[in-house]
């Protein structure tokens, strides 16, 4: 009874294992199954999401003009102090005084790319591009100033 | 100082420390193992290696910012916990939310929960032994994570609920995906059993390991499959529904062994149902809005409010307390993991130490919840 037992525990085993191992070597004969891409050599051909988080971009048209009007919305909703705004007076051409968008300071080493600055701002200035490429060699180079030397307020933006 | 005693309590002690950097502790968990020979005597968990005081972060931030803090703790589950939070806003500010994100935040909470008890799946094979299951996991989890990239933008902290419904409209590939993606995981899910419930050594080290009685888990208050492993019924979703899993159909899942292979079993079980509640709403997104609208600073009403949820695992719950402000005088989150993790020196002594493993890949700690 024992020995019929012991025997019968044996043939379990072994089987179970061999079912395993069959699953495993059907995956090893057939290639094309498996899902593994590699990330360092597939850079061409690797489609991000078209909503992928990467870092925030301000984009800007090809007369240097770009959409923000320096309301600092998204440095109010964002919850790690990453964006900051310097605003400036302009003086219009009919004599009036408007605030402007100075430079706007984005510390990519603070960001979680939660989405909130992108959501909080009125007039779609700013985006998340797909760049996730983030390691630098010196930790300044994350703190980068978004809109473009001698950018403009686009026409018509408020 | 520790003094030479707290180490050696007995004559012919001898003491373990696994951890904090350990990999079978999953995070860094610290515990520390009275051993008499081979057999655990005791155990003591110290915790807070990565304790980053995300309830008192919050006391900081405003009513829609505190919610992607929460993606952090249990980063599995971070669509639940995300939430949660959004729940607990609405609730006090009685938002009416769209049936159509109530449908979007279920799928996504189910599919978070999936590719949660996927993970686990693979690592509790990664932790007895068996390397290749936690391939066979990942192939699963990264074509759901895709998913969450397309419309959430992100993979693990997809900051995705806002108070009022959700932050962005479901990519217009979502249905076909999700059907894909559950049609293929139906045929898969096959080769998890092939591979590792079936298999005699597996077997034999999680069954009539790590016994948790119904009473020791219900005085740590332990919560999720680690509870209804052990014959407790505490699914929030069927006896607190939010969100409109009132509306649905699934089980329970209960079982009444209390060990480590009954645990295993649930969360196995636990897949099918998730899948099972895809299925019923995938074809029956409702159309209208995403979010209601909601005034561009939050403000809650004086009082306290309380919300619970059922992560992947357990329950969560998320504690508000305001005095009127746009941020919270005290938010204070009840973890499953936290009171899962106090039952561990009940479950494990008399264990061996290797069973040590087992019974910890078993209850599915997130340490990062642990600490918060």
């Amino acid at each position: 009874m024992f020995i019929t037992e012991y025997f019968k525990t044996i043939f379990r085993s072994v089987k179970s294992l061999l079912t395993g191992m069959r699953l495993t070597g059907y995956y090893f004969t057939h290639p094309s199954k498996t899902l593994t891409q590699e990330y360092p050599d597939n850079r061409k051909e690797l489609k991000l999401a078209d909503r992928f988080r990467g870092e925030v971009v301000m984009p800007h048209t090809e007369a240097n003009e770009h959409r923000c009007t320096g309301c600092q919305a998204c440095e109010l909703a964002c919850p790690n102090g990453t964006i900051k705004i310097i605003t400036k007076q302009e003086i219009l051409p009919d004599g009036k005084k408007k605030k402007r968008l100075d430079t706007m300071i984005y510390n990519l080493s603070m960001c979680t790319f939660c989405n909130l600055c992108i959501v909080a701002c009125p007039s779609d200035a700013i985006t998340m591009s797909q760049d996730f490429e983030h390691s630098v060699l010196d930790r300044s180079k994350l703190r980068k100033i978004l809109n473009k030397p001698d950018s403009k307020l686009m026409e018509g933006v408020e | 100082m520790l003094i030479e005693e707290d180490y050696i309590t007995e004559e012919g002690d001898f003491v373990v420390n696994i951890g904090p950097q350990h990999p079978a502790t999953h995070g860094v968990l610290h515990l520390k193992v009275w051993l008499d020979g081979e057999t655990i005597k005791h155990i003591e968990p110290h915790i807070g290696y990565i304790h980053r005081s995300i309830e008192k972060m919050s006391e900081s931030l405003s009513y829609r910012q505190f919610i992607y803090v929460t993606s952090r703790m249990d980063y599995l589950s971070a669509h639940i916990n995300n939430q949660a939070c959004a729940l607990t806003v609405e609730k006090a500010m009685q938002i009416e939310v769209p049936q159509r994100a109530k449908v979007i935040r279920v799928l996504m909470a189910e599919l978070n929960r999936l590719t949660s008890h996927m993970l686990w799946w693979g690592c509790t094979g990664l932790d007895l032994g068996a390397v290749s299951p936690f391939f066979f996991a990942f192939r699963e989890r990264e074509i759901i994570n895709e998913l969450m990239e397309d419309t959430c933008g992100a993979r693990l902290t997809m900051n995705y609920m806002v108070p009022g419904g959700v932050m962005a409209d479901l990519h217009p590939d979502f249905q076909r995906k999700v059907k894909e993606v559950i049609a293929q995981f139906k045929v898969n899910i096959h080769e998890y059993d092939q591979l590792l419930s079936d298999n005699v050594i597996f077997q034999e080290r999680v069954k009539g390991v790590g016994y948790l009685s119904k009473e020791d888990a219900i005085s740590f208050g332990c919560s999720g499959p680690t509870a209804r492993g052990s014959g407790i019924s505490c699914d929030i979703r069927k006896l607190y529904p939010y969100d409109g899993y009132e509306n649905l159909k699934f089980d329970e899942i209960i079982e009444q062994g209390g060990d480590c292979w009954a645990r295993y079993k649930v969360r196995i079980a636990e897949m099918h149902q998730s899948m099972s509640i895809i299925d019923q709403l995938i074809d029956n997104i409702p159309e209208g809005d995403f979010q209601a609208k909601t005034k561009a600073v939050l403000k809650l009403p004086k009082g306290e409010f309380y919300q619970r949820v059922e992560t992947a695992r357990g329950e969560l719950g998320v504690f508000i307390v305001s005095e009127g402000g746009t941020t919270p005088y005290r938010i204070k989150y009840r973890s499953p993991n936290f009171s899962n993790l106090s039952a561990l020196p009940t479950m494990a002594k008399g264990c061996k130490i290797g069973d040590l493993v087992a019974i910890m890949s078993t209850i599915d700690l997130v340490i990062p919840d642990v600490d918060r």
